[in-house]
């Protein structure tokens, strides 16, 4: 037993015994419990994933898909990352869900049942790319803290639900409103029940758009109990982080949000560039908005040998958070030629676009193909790492495949 | 009255005050001990079924990793062990990679932010058994592909 424990349970034990009181089990455990080592505790079956997929964390669950896994156009749910900062909400029950709208800026806070949300306002469906802000982050040099994210920790689902904006108008906000920021019903992994897991958000430009959703359903289906069952925000083109899951209260702010994760180093990098480990001051951190330029070869996998020819289809997706991507190009040659890739339009805004094309080698040997995708403002994926931050987010880098041909 | 019945009586009464003292006295230390520290137990007794055990089974190192945890073996395990896997899961620590001081930070952002409770002496262990193990590596601005599973794809 630990010492702490065992100090705190004497001292209750001792207590039981003077007041003459018999505790046989001083610390039990409440009705409804289940500690956590009884619990079934394989992520892959708890959460319908894919054995392939990678475990980085299991407390909180954190896993992520590798790029071969994403090849489908709209992400599956056993392909999509999980990125918790909590523990995932028990006994949920939908009846009861209701999400309040608060804060200084609503004329008067109001309450709507999940059904009321349901029936009361229209419902859209958007494809919506969202990917972790630190996705690419165990590329870093020094490294950067956090979960060590490689390439997987994206997804494009469709989203089904309610606009913000229609909601939004429908509660009554105040002129002065400056952000919104969600609250969910995950526990802080301490079970401090006044601490917040996360608690992010998104400036009003953001809330008001056509696609920000409080969504209720993912590809057709209730969403995942992981992605955020019965009810997430959504808005695609951010880090996923402020797509909050299980949201039960959004408060509209006259101030940028302050809550868990908006403030220090959370999502936030360097106002101005920094010398890869220097040390940067909370005030000069700045929060991360649209996420950058960034494409992924889902097909094939890396470490494709070719015995009997000389051309290779390949494929993936190419996003740029709020814009849209231009061109998509790759090289088999670390950069010194670049080739245009087909590129299709995306489904609706925010959402992935897919590329293609026939790779042909000229001549046996090792190769690595690397794509890089230039967004509707100009701005390439650098192929070395961008500016490093503390935290480690934003790596866009150009993602490579190894293929021998032989 | 007689003065011995007087002062009988108010012995009484003070014997009285003290019995009515010491019933606050408990009645208060009962309600202390409900409100405080019972909720308190209940949570912790989350964590500590879920702590590893503090003694190690040799059998379960293996090629220098103790297979439960993912931690790799050296001087100071236990400690970080009992340490630093009661609110997430090893595999959170063991993905990082930091300097001696750049484990101390993270520390002191857990302790500032994450409830994480004061080290006392056993922090110079764990710090330094980190600061050993998961030391950073140097990669570059880009590193070589690695570990690539070559496969046959005409097949
Ligand atoms: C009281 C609870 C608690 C304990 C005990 C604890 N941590 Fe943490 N730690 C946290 C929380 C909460 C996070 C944030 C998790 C997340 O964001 O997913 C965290 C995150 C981390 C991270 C990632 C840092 C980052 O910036 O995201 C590392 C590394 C880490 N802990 C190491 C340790 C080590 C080493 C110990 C032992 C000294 C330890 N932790 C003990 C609560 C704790």
């Amino acid at each position: 037993m630990k010492r702490r424990n065992f100090l705190k349970k004497a001292s209750l034990g001792s207590m039981a015994t003077i007041m003459g009181i018999d505790i046989v089990h001083a610390a039990a455990i409440p009705k409804g419990y289940i500690p956590l080592l009884f619990q079934d505790n394989d992520p892959y079956k708890l959460f319908g994933k894919d054995e392939e997929m990678t475990l980085l964390n299991d407390k909180p669950w954190n896993m992520e898909a590798k790029a071969h896994l994403l090849d489908d156009k709209v992400t599956p749910s056993k392909y999509m990352f999980i990125r918790n900062n909590g523990l995932v909400p028990k006994n949920i029950d939908v009846s009861k869900w209701t999400i309040v709208f608060d804060g200084e800026s609503i004329k008067t806070p109001k309450t709507y049942t999940l059904s009321e949300l349901k029936s009361k306002f229209k419902h859209y469906t958007y494809q919506l790319t969202l990917e972790c802000g630190g996705n690419g982050r165990s590329e870093f040099n020094p490294p950067a803290k956090g979960n060590q994210w490689t390439v997987g920790a994206v997804s494009c689902a469709n989203w089904t639900g309610v606009r913000l904006r229609d909601v939004l108008n429908d509660v009554g906000v105040k002129e002065d409103a400056v952000y919104i920021g969600y609250y969910g019903a995950d526990l802080h992994l301490s079970q401090d029940p006044n601490k917040d897991a996360i608690s992010r958000g998104v400036p009003m430009s953001k809330a008001l758009m056509d696609e920000t959703l409080l969504a209720f359903q993912m590809n057709g289906e209730d969403i995942p109990l992981a992605h955020g069952y019965p009810l997430r925000l959504v808005a695609g083109g951010w880090p996923a982080s402020a797509s909050g899951k299980w949201i039960n209260r959004i408060s509209i702010r006259n101030i940028v949000h302050d809550g868990v994760k908006m403030t220090g180093t959370a999502y936030r990098v360097p106002c101005k560039p920094v010398a890869p480990g220097e040390k940067v001051t909370d005030e000069d951190m700045c929060i991360i908005e649209s996420m950058p330029v960034k494409s992924l070869i889902t097909y094939p996998k890396s470490g494709a040998v070719l015995k009997n020819k000389r051309s290779l289809e390949i494929r993936g997706h190419a996003w740029a958070g709020e814009l849209a991507v231009s061109k998509v190009a790759y090289s088999i040659d670390f950069g010194a030629s670049w080739i245009d890739c087909k590129l299709e339009k995306a489904t609706n805004r925010l959402a992935w676009q897919h590329f293609s094309a026939t790779v042909n080698f000229p001549k046996e040997g090792y190769y690595e193909i690397w794509v890089r995708a230039t967004d509707s403002n100009g701005l390439h994926q650098p192929m070395l790492l961008p500016g490093w931050n503390p935290k480690g987010y934003l790596n866009n880098a150009c993602h490579r495949i190894a293929v021998k041909v032989s | 009255m007689e003065p011995e019945k007087e002062e009988f009586r108010s012995q009484v009464k003070l014997i009285y005050r003290y019995l009515v003292m010491t019933l606050v006295l408990i009645a208060a230390v009962f309600i202390g001990v409900v409100t405080i520290l019972i909720p308190k137990e209940i949570n912790s007794e989350y964590q500590e079924i879920v702590t590893n055990e503090v003694n190690i089974d040799p059998s379960e190192i293996v090629d220098g990793i103790h297979i439960p945890t993912g931690f790799q073996e050296g001087d100071g395990l236990p400690i970080v062990i009992e340490a630093c896997t009661a609110c997430h899961s090893a595999k959170l620590v063991t993905q990082n990679r930091a300097t001696r001081e750049g484990w101390i930070g993270m520390i002191r952002w857990m302790q500032q932010t994450q409830n994480l409770w004061d080290l006392g002496e056993d922090e110079e262990a764990i710090v330094k058994y980190l600061a050993t193990y998961y030391a950073p590596e140097q990669k570059g601005r880009r590193e070589i592909l690695t570990n690539i599973e070559w496969y046959d794809l005409d097949k």
